[in-house]
Order: C-alpha cells, then sequence, then structure tokens
C-alpha cells in the first residue's frame, strides 16, 4: 500500500514567487526505505515539508496514508508521522534525555506506566538507555540525533522522516545514527524518508528519488541510479568513488566497466596491466 | 605568520574542583605561508587548540608563539586584541553569527570594530561578495532571507573583510551538499595562494586534509601525536594507529598493489594522482616491474 503518493505536485511559497515544485509525481509503499537526494535548493526539503503539513500542493495532489491533507485531518496524519530535522541541538525539550522522549508520549495522554514502559523500550532501540538521566547538552551530536529518533518513533510512527539528520554529525555520530536506523528497519516495518547528501546512506535505501531544479529526475535503485553517472554530476550530486576513478580513467584513454565495487575494479586494473 | 605551541597545556576551571585537562604537551609548528590540516577525534583537543590561536583561551602552562607575539598564563587582554584582527576563525556553522540587518552591514561590522573606516569596509564588502560568487543585489538584502550555503558565504566574507593574515577554518563544509563543499574548499585554496595566508583547517574530512593541506597535525587525547605531510601520515601507522582512515583513493592504491605484487612508485592520496601513477604504469610497461 503506498504511504506517500503524489500526483503532479506543484508548489510556490507565495503567489508570485518561483514554483520550487514541478509536476512532481511519486509513489512510495509501506516497509520501503526511499533515499531523497538532490543539490541544496533542488526541491527536496520543500517536499518533506509538504509531507508534515506544513504547506499545501498549490496544485495537484499530495496523499499521506491515502488522504490529502485537510484542515480536519491534519492532527491525525502527522500522529503517524515522526521527523528529526537536521541540527541536533535545536530539538531538545526536555531537560534530561528520559524526559525528553517522555515529551510527546504525555502531550498524547499515554498513562505514566505504559511511557515509562515505552521511553525505555525506545532508548533501548537507539543503544541510549544508559543515558536515561544524562542532560542533553552533554551529548555528542550523534547521541542527541540518536534521542531525537527515539522521540520521533516513541510514538509508534508507522513513517519516520529523516531530514538531513546526519549532516552536522562526525564520521563517528553519521554511522551510529544509520546503524540505528538500520536496527529500526529490521525489527520494525516503518517506512523511512531520508533526505541526504550522503552516498553512504543512499546505498542503504530500497529507492532514491533524484531530484533537480523542482522536478523529479527520476526514482530508483541505488544501483541504477549510480549507473546515470554523468547526469548526476551534471547537476550536482557527488559519485560513489569507483565511479569516480572511473571517469578520470576514461580521460586516460583508460576504459573500465563502471562497476560499484572495489574489488571488482581492482580486478580489471589487474587484467589491464596484464594483458599489456 | 609563523605558530608556533611550545609545551601547550591547558586545564579548563583551572584550579577550581571543576578543572578538567585538556591539552597537555602540545608542540606544534605551523610554517607561515603554509596550508595546514588539524584533524583527531572528536573530543580530542581540536577546538581547544584552535581557542588558542587568537587568544580566546591563554595557555595554562606553556606558550603559544603568534607571529611576534607571545601569548603565556597571564598575558594581558590588549595583547590579544591586537592579535584577534590578524587571525580571523571560520567556527562551525558560521551562519549562526549572523546578526545584522542587511548583510552589507554584516560584512561591514568586523572590520569597522578593528578601526577600519567606514568607506574602506563598504568598499570591501562589495569586493568579496563579488568574490566569493554571490549576486551583487544580495548586499542590501536580510542574511536570513538567504539559502544556506548563501549564508555561509556571507559569514565567512565577514571573517575575510578584516584582512586576516591567518585564516583558521573549524570543519567549513559541514552540512553543506556536494557541490557547495567543493566549491567553498577550492575558494579556501584560492585565497590561500592570492592573499598569501598561512591557512588551518580543523576537519573530519581525510579526503580534504589529503587534498589540501601540505602539512597535518594529529591529535589524540589532548596532545599532538605527529605533525608530519600527508604522504606520511597516511603511509605510515601513524594514521591508523590514531583511528583515522586512509584517503579512499590511497586504500584502493594499497589493494591494487596488494593484487599486482608490485608497487606504484608513490603515494596517491587523491584519485587523480592515483589515475596518473597507474596510466604510467601502463605505459611503462611491465618489463620494468
Amino acid at each position: 500500500m503506498a504511504i506517500v503518493q503524489g500526483e503532479r505536485v506543484n508548489f510556490s511559497y507565495d503567489e508570485e514567487g518561483p514554483r520550487v515544485l514541478h509536476d512532481v509525481s511519486f509513489t512510495i509503499d509501506r516497509g520501503k526505505w526511499i533515499a531523497i537526494v538532490g543539490h541544496n535548493g533542488s526541491g527536496k526539503s520543500t517536499l518533506a515539508k509538504l509531507m508534515i503539513g506544513l504547506y499545501l500542493p498549490t496544485e495537484g495532489s499530495l496523499k499521506m496514508f491515502g488522504e490529502d491533507y485537510t484542515e480536519q485531518n491534519v492532527w491525525n496524519i502527522r500522529e503517524r508521522i515522526g521527523v528529526v530535522f537536521q541540527n541536533p541541538d535545536n530539538q531538545f525539550v526536555g531537560t534530561t534525555v528520559q524526559d525528553d522522549v517522555a515529551f510527546s508520549l504525555e502531550n498524547r495522554g499515554v498513562p505514566y506506566e505504559e511511557m515509562r514502559e515505552r521511553v525505555m523500550e525506545v532508548l533501548r532501540q537507539v543503544s541510549m538507555e544508559q543515558f536515561l538521566d544524562a542532560e542533553p547538552h552533554h551529548l555528542s551530536g550523534g547521541q542527541k540525533q540518536r534521542v531525537a529518533i527515539a522521540g520521533a518513533i516513541a510514538l509508534h510512527p508507522e513513517l519516520l522522516i529523516l531530514d538531513e539528520a546526519t549532516s552536522m554529525l562526525d564520521p563517528q555520530g553519521r554511522e551510529d545514527v544509520m546503524r540505528t536506523v538500520t536496527e529500526l528497519k529490521e525489527t520494525t516495518d516503518v517506512t523511512v524518508i531520508s533526505i541526504t547528501h550522503d552516498l553512504e546512506e543512499v546505498l542503504l535505501a530500497d529507492e532514491v528519488l533524484v531530484m533537480n531544479e523542482g522536478k523529479l529526475l527520476f526514482q530508483t535503485t541505488p544501483e541504477e541510479m549510480f549507473r546515470h553517472g554523468k547526469k548526476l554530476e551534471e547537476i550536482g550530486l557527488d559519485l560513489p568513488f569507483t565511479l569516480r576513478l572511473a571517469n578520470l580513467l576514461e580521460r586516460e584513454e583508460i576504459n573500465v566497466a563502471h562497476e560499484l565495487t572495489e574489488e571488482k575494479l581492482v580486478e580489471q586494473l589487474w587484467t589491464l596491466y596484464f594483458n599489456k | 605568520m609563523d605558530i608556533v605551541f611550545q609545551q601547550v597545556g591547558y586545564r579548563y576551571a583551572a584550579d577550581t574542583p571543576f578543572e578538567t585537562k585538556a591539552l597537555e604537551d602540545v608542540n606544534i609548528h605551523i610554517q607561515s605561508g603554509s596550508f595546514t590540516a588539524l584533524v583527531g577525534h572528536t573530543g580530542s583537543g581540536k577546538s581547544t587548540i584552535l581557542l588558542h590561536m587568537n587568544g580566546l583561551l591563554k595557555p595554562t602552562t606553556g606558550s603559544v608563539l603568534i607571529g611576534d607575539t607571545k601569548v603565556e598564563r597571564h598575558t594581558k587582554g590588549k595583547v590579544l586584541r591586537e592579535l584577534r584582527s590578524k587571525v580571523g576563525i571560520v567556527f562551525q556553522f558560521p551562519e549562526h553569527q549572523l546578526f545584522e540587518e542587511t548583510v552589507e552591514k554584516d560584512i561591514m561590522f568586523g572590520p569597522m570594530n578593528f578601526g577600519m573606516d567606514e568607506e574602506r569596509a563598504r568598499q570591501k564588502a562589495h569586493e568579496l561578495v563579488a568574490l566569493l560568487g554571490l549576486p551583487e543585489d544580495v548586499l542590501q538584502k536580510s542574511p536570513f532571507d538567504l539559502s544556506g550555503g548563501q549564508m555561509r558565504r556571507v559569514a565567512i566574507a565577514g571573517v575575510l573583510a578584516f584582512e586576516p593574515e591567518v585564516l583558521i577554518l573549524d570543519e567549513p563544509t559541514a552540512g553543506l551538499d556536494p557541490r557547495g563543499q567543493k566549491e567553498i574548499m577550492n575558494l579556501f585554496l584560492r585565497l590561500h595562494k592570492e592573499q598569501n595566508l598561512t591557512t588551518i583547517l580543523v576537519t573530519h574530512s581525510m579526503e580534504d586534509a589529503a587534498r589540501y593541506a601540505d602539512d597535518i597535525v594529529v591529535m589524540n587525547a589532548g596532545t599532538t601525536v605527529a605533525q608530519a605531510s600527508p604522504e606520511e601520515v597516511f603511509s605510515t601507522n601513524i594514521a591508523l594507529d590514531n583511528g583515522l582512515e586512509l584517503p579512499q583513493a590511497y586504500q584502493f592504491q594499497r589493494q591494487l598493489e596488494e593484487k599486482l605484487g608490485r608497487s606504484l612508485g608513490e603515494v596517491c592520496l587523491t584519485e587523480e594522482q592515483f589515475v596518473r601513477a597507474y596510466s604510467r604504469l601502463l605505459k611503462e610497461g611491465i618489463s620494468h616491474a
């Protein structure tokens, strides 16, 4: 079943302003992990804002769980979505880790005993159960983002949106957050949408939506996406190491197949050398 | 300006019950005009070092020499103020520090604060906007109406505006998209060369350290464990012993060398370097193996 379905979504922030989304059509199925990529200003974050109902499409329709947003259903739809934003320092409301995670539960009137259980459960899921009483500002960036994920999943959302959630973290923090999401995907059927620039993150996803200048360029698997190497470079996206290398080798008139794994590329360069 | 750390130690909240040791026995010599990368894990002391370079912190023990200025535990504030006009720091996420009504005023704030006259500061703002590849009409806009990448550039312009001799960059590309990252790094490299700056880059990216730096200072647990060329840091045990990754090109080179059973004859730290070395190997042919 489709969790998100966009049909010719068009959007501009104000009436006379430029159109930031042009005829964007796509479907995101339940249980999938989807990456949305594109350079700054390509419309990917705007798309996320429409998904959480901060704005409505200017034209076209964006159905969440089968419904377009209306004033009546906006709160019901949002209850089914968890969001983690880019800046780990801007998302804390509680004075301790457990208070912070409990905040959203308390808001929804979850009974005290159940709340305690759920807080422990989600903090265990993100491996932060050792930090129940830690003050958020004493945590590292990666730890903060994992607490933010715990807060987002405490309400058992069907959809988790990560809006560049790792881009402000150091390599260790990035890895920890991604491992957390991978484990979450293995143990629950939550649908994940990650908006990202990070190639490692893209490779973890089942499918990728590539945005460019407000248009959806393609929706495909990560492996398939990287076959469009030249096109991706043109629109300012990074290529995996092996493809960058293959392109540079081509410039020296050394032709190799565009393999994604380093082992295969090593193999090819070895063969070329001994067939000389 | 040379920057020399001699046996620098630093304790936060020294002589109080909250005293915490942040640096110990730090020795660094940064040559005037060099491009130096400062690397190490989060918590290894990189930021504390950086704050010593323009007198925001004074060493608890030892001394820091910046050009002709010596900073020790009891150095007076007046000396430090002068230092700050010569050493510009672009902090992490510098766009969080924008505050003025217009981009022009924001860029002019630093130089005027250090005594530059208004006309010259305005002229400087106009030059820098062009240099950083921003459209001229941003000058009269509020910095808060710009995109993230543009705000970053305006904040950098604000530091360049007072014409520092030393430019310190703390993770300057964090949070930018790949194209933005490349553009900003190439811009710093250009400025470094054209304006004869001494540049210090604090980074988690070994790719950037390998590509841009002449010299790498490696930090671990509050002390300097090495200062050496990128080739040396990555081809010896220095990087691995301190938990640093190797640049992708060099990792790949090592895989290929193992398979070929021979060396490429040089340490390749970037993809371009690797492709040159491999292409030379093909031309030389197998006979020279």
